[in-house]
């Protein structure tokens, strides 16, 4: 057997392996998030927009068997969470992150709704590319089985840290972000910038859930996302509102995630439960070491609420 | 001048307002306002806080619409009904609080400010146009560092490269100097006036200082609750009859004698102490200060310089990295039990934000240093409303708060009635140590002597009194000895007979 040959090797691969199929909806939900929270608003009902945007893909490709169209649908199903909440968030009081619980939980309450039919059924998941053909060992093969919207992730992630710097939507969705006196007196709608831009955060989260459903686990479950919407939203904080940065969270978080399977793979059963806490823990420890009373928050938008 | 009509700069405005007259529900915040602002001149706009300065300069620039009256530009009358439209005109206004952008860099926040950006930007292109035009200009700051690291003389020079970057031609600047040291302030009043000389630009200048106007102003307007009150030529007027057209005949509580004192002892002793800013960097580097009882030390600096954290660290907001705070010679820490022992009590800046909470009543904001004792706090713990507000009442009619009530939300009150209910409570009792920081930012005339009294009158008393103040005049006026803070330290302290201008200046700027 190939397995005993690679040895202790299969963990860190594994890891790899995990950080690559797992943190495809981190990454898309941070990006939506990151987004969202650099026009200075943040969007806790992410969460319930990845476990709605999951339904709504796997339900849209179980009857049209394209799993390409569940993820565009999937995508419309985020974005237009993402506006309600936009649009609540400009009725004045109104606070975002009450009104991003209540999103949250009326989501996933949707979602289970409407997927009870759908947890049976098969649908067609998205292909994959194998760019680990070169190798004879499966292992990595199965590593290198690579999503493509793990690809769109990346580019994305470039194509947004890009965009903040060198663009005039960058630039006003980041100005919006930090004084929204400042970009009223250049004669901007604060409310319209950011209902745009949550707008687009959701949909980014949507997709991120479509690929829970149709890629990995790879199937539709109430359990599915165990909160990983709300990790997504401390790994940003985390990679201090860079896209890029996000990308490299999204990698941590994901291996982090892989830790309980890859260890069980090669046969310490023992902390199962334990490891696959990793996730959690990582994310409370981010918390403690990166956020301190004494001062705030560097990169933070200054017209976040929990930062102002 | 250029031969080619088509290179020919934009013109300097004249500008002109007829019958300005603004009502909000009952209040009449303008009236009848008519001034007029000659092309390439710097007219100076005063008046005391209140006075209708910036009501009048949000009609022109379109924030608010005025109830009656016109604006004339060029004397044809303009329709100016929001901001952009004044732009348009090529009117610009630069404000007290910067309206920057602080995490974009200098470069990103000109460009991003132009009515139409580029949509996709082309940096190399930008960043060679933006160095042609700040060759052009009197004054640099740099173009790539975020503006949250710039210092405030920086961001207020880049406020006004920002307005001529737009081509604006008429500038509205309010109270630009506040934040430049006394130094920047001629620099950069020096080059705006040279603009205007030169026909390239009209300055409209809100200010508080006679010095300035004097100094740059051509011409200058008083407002007084409303109305104006006066104009004309600054070199027909003198200091004192623009004085008291800007106060009228409002009575201004005598000052309190200084009383001398023969060498008293150190009661408030600072002693190498270092603090952070809420980014993490270092804000106070190593400051060592004695302050004696019956004695005033003022610290004078231009904000920004770690007086907020200074101030902070001394009220307990926020912690010293390291060094020790000494009272009478003992340790002390800024914790209600040491302020109680001690008798340490402070008035921070914005006493709204910092020294109350906003909607609690007078009574409640009142009884903070005294609810946990009794006569207020019984046995077990219960309080009393009838002491609270009975305190609350005294205290309102010895310090003349003006409030409908004891239960009154404070937030309603307005500064000077907030600032005089802080020093109610804190100047009560007994007091050994008093931390003070611009108490009299944005108040009018008559709330200025009566609170600088207030202070006098305690250190006449015997207390130690540490004040921080971003007016240099508020420290020559009351302070025994002044203390120079500029980039975290106190490098320079002298007595105030050897105390003089210029030398405050420069150790100001750091030299």
């Amino acid at each position: 057997m190939i397995e005993t040959e690679l040895g202790w090797l299969t963990v860190p691969l594994a890891m790899l392996a995990g950080a690559i199929r797992v943190s495809t909806p981190f990454l898309f939900v941070s990006l939506g998030e990151c987004l969202t929270e650099k026009s200075g608003r943040i969007n806790l009902g992410l969460e319930g927009t990845l476990v709605f945007g999951a339904m709504t893909g796997y339900a849209t490709s179980y009857h049209t068997g394209s799993p390409w169209l569940g993820v565009l649908a999937a995508g419309i199903a985020g974005s237009l969470f993402g506006a309600l909440h936009g649009f609540i968030c400009k009725l004045p009081k109104v606070n975002d992150i009450a009104i991003g619980i209540a999103l949250m939980l009326f989501g996933t309450g949707l979602a289970f709704f409407f997927g009870k039919p759908y947890i049976q059924p098969q649908a067609p998941r998205l292909p994959s590319i194998g760019l680990g053909s070169w190798s004879d060992v499966p292992q990595i093969r199965s590593a290198l089985d690579i999503n493509p919207l793990f690809l769109v992730g990346i580019v994305l992630a470039i194509a947004l840290w890009w965009a903040f710097k060198n663009t005039r939507w960058g630039l006003i969705v980041r100005m919006t972000g930090d004084s929204a006196p400042a970009a009223r007196a250049m004669g901007y709608s604060v409310d319209l910038v950011r209902f745009l831009a949550t707008t687009a955060g959701g949909f980014l989260a949507g997709v991120g859930g479509a690929f829970l459903s149709l890629s990995y686990p790879g199937a539709w479950t109430e359990g599915l996302s165990s909160g990983q919407g709300l990790m997504a939203v401390a790994l940003v904080i985390f990679a201090r509102w860079n896209p890029l940065a996000c990308f490299g969270a999204a990698l941590l978080f994901g291996a982090a995630g892989a830790l309980g399977p890859a260890l069980q793979s090669v046969g310490i059963t023992q902390g199962y439960y334990f490891f696959n806490a990793a996730p959690y823990l990582l994310t409370l420890f981010i918390m403690i070491a990166s956020v301190s009373p004494k001062r705030s928050l560097k990169g933070a938008p200054g017209e976040l609420s929990i930062t102002k | 001048m250029s031969a080619l009509p088509a290179a020919e700069p934009r013109r300097a405005i004249g500008l002109e307002t007829r019958g300005m007259t603004k009502i909000f529900g009952s209040l009449v915040a303008l009236e009848d306002c008519s001034i007029e602002v000659r092309p390439g001149t710097l007219h100076a706009l005063l008046g005391e806080n209140g006075a209708g300065k910036s009501t009048l300069v949000k009609c022109i620039m379109g924030f608010y619409q005025p109830t009656r009256g016109e604006v004339l530009i060029n004397g044809a009358p303009a329709a100016i009904a929001n901001p952009r439209d004044a732009h348009a005109h090529g009117i610009g206004m630069v404000y007290q609080h910067f309206t920057l952008v602080p995490s974009l860099t200098a470069a990103e926040n000109l460009v991003i400010s132009q009515a139409h950006p580029p949509a996709v930007i082309d940096w190399r292109k930008e960043k060679k146009a933006l160095e042609a035009f700040l060759d052009r200009m009197p004054f640099k700051v740099p173009l790539d560092v975020p503006v949250s690291a710039l210092s405030a003389g920086e961001k207020q020079k880049l406020e006004i490269l920002k307005q001529l970057f737009l081509d604006q031609r008429f500038l509205i600047l309010d109270e630009p100097t506040s934040v430049l040291t006394p130094g920047e302030a001629d620099e950069v009043l020096g080059l705006l006036r040279g603009m205007t000389e030169a026909g390239e630009l009209t300055i409209l200048m809100i200010s508080h200082k006679f010095r300035e106007v004097t100094a740059y102003a051509d011409d200058v307007t008083v407002l007084r609750r409303g109305r104006m009150v006066g104009s004309g030529k600054v070199s027909d007027l003198s200091v004192d009859a623009m004085s008291r057209m800007m106060i009228g005949d409002t009575k201004i509580r005598e000052r309190a004698a200084r009383q001398s004192f023969e060498a008293k002892p150190v009661v408030l002793e600072l002693a190498g102490l270092f603090a952070e800013d809420e980014g993490g960097l270092p804000a106070v580097e190593g400051v060592n200060l004695k302050v004696h009882a019956g004695e005033i030390v003022g610290i004078a600096g231009v904000s920004g310089n770690g007086q907020s954290t200074l101030i902070e660290v001394l009220s307990g907001q926020r912690e010293a990295t390291d060094g020790r705070l000494f009272v009478d010679g003992e340790p002390y820490e800024p914790s209600r039990q040491h302020m109680a022992k001690f008798k340490v009590f402070g008035l921070p800046e914005e006493p709204l934000k910092n020294a109350a909470v906003p909607r609690m009543t007078v009574a409640e904001n009142i009884a903070f240093r005294s609810f946990d004792q009794p006569p207020i706090a019984s046995k077990w713990g219960f309080l009393s409303p009838r002491p609270m507000k009975k305190k609350a009442r005294e205290l309102i009619a010895a310090y003349r708060v003006k409030t409908p009530s004891t239960e009154e939300p404070i937030e309603n009150l307005s500064g000077g009635n907030v600032q005089r209910a802080i020093l109610a409570r804190e100047l009560s009792g007994e007091v050994e140590v008093l931390i003070v920081a611009n108490p009299c930012f944005g108040l009018d005339f008559a709330s200025v002597s009566e609170i600088r009294s207030q202070i006098m009158d305690q250190r006449n008393r015997g207390a130690a009194v540490l004040l921080v103040s971003e007016d240099l005049d508020e420290i020559l006026e009351l302070a025994d000895r002044v203390a120079v803070m500029s980039g975290g330290r106190i490098d320079y302290v002298v007595p105030i007979a050897e105390a003089e201008r210029n030398a405050i200046g420069k150790a100001m700027a750091g030299h």
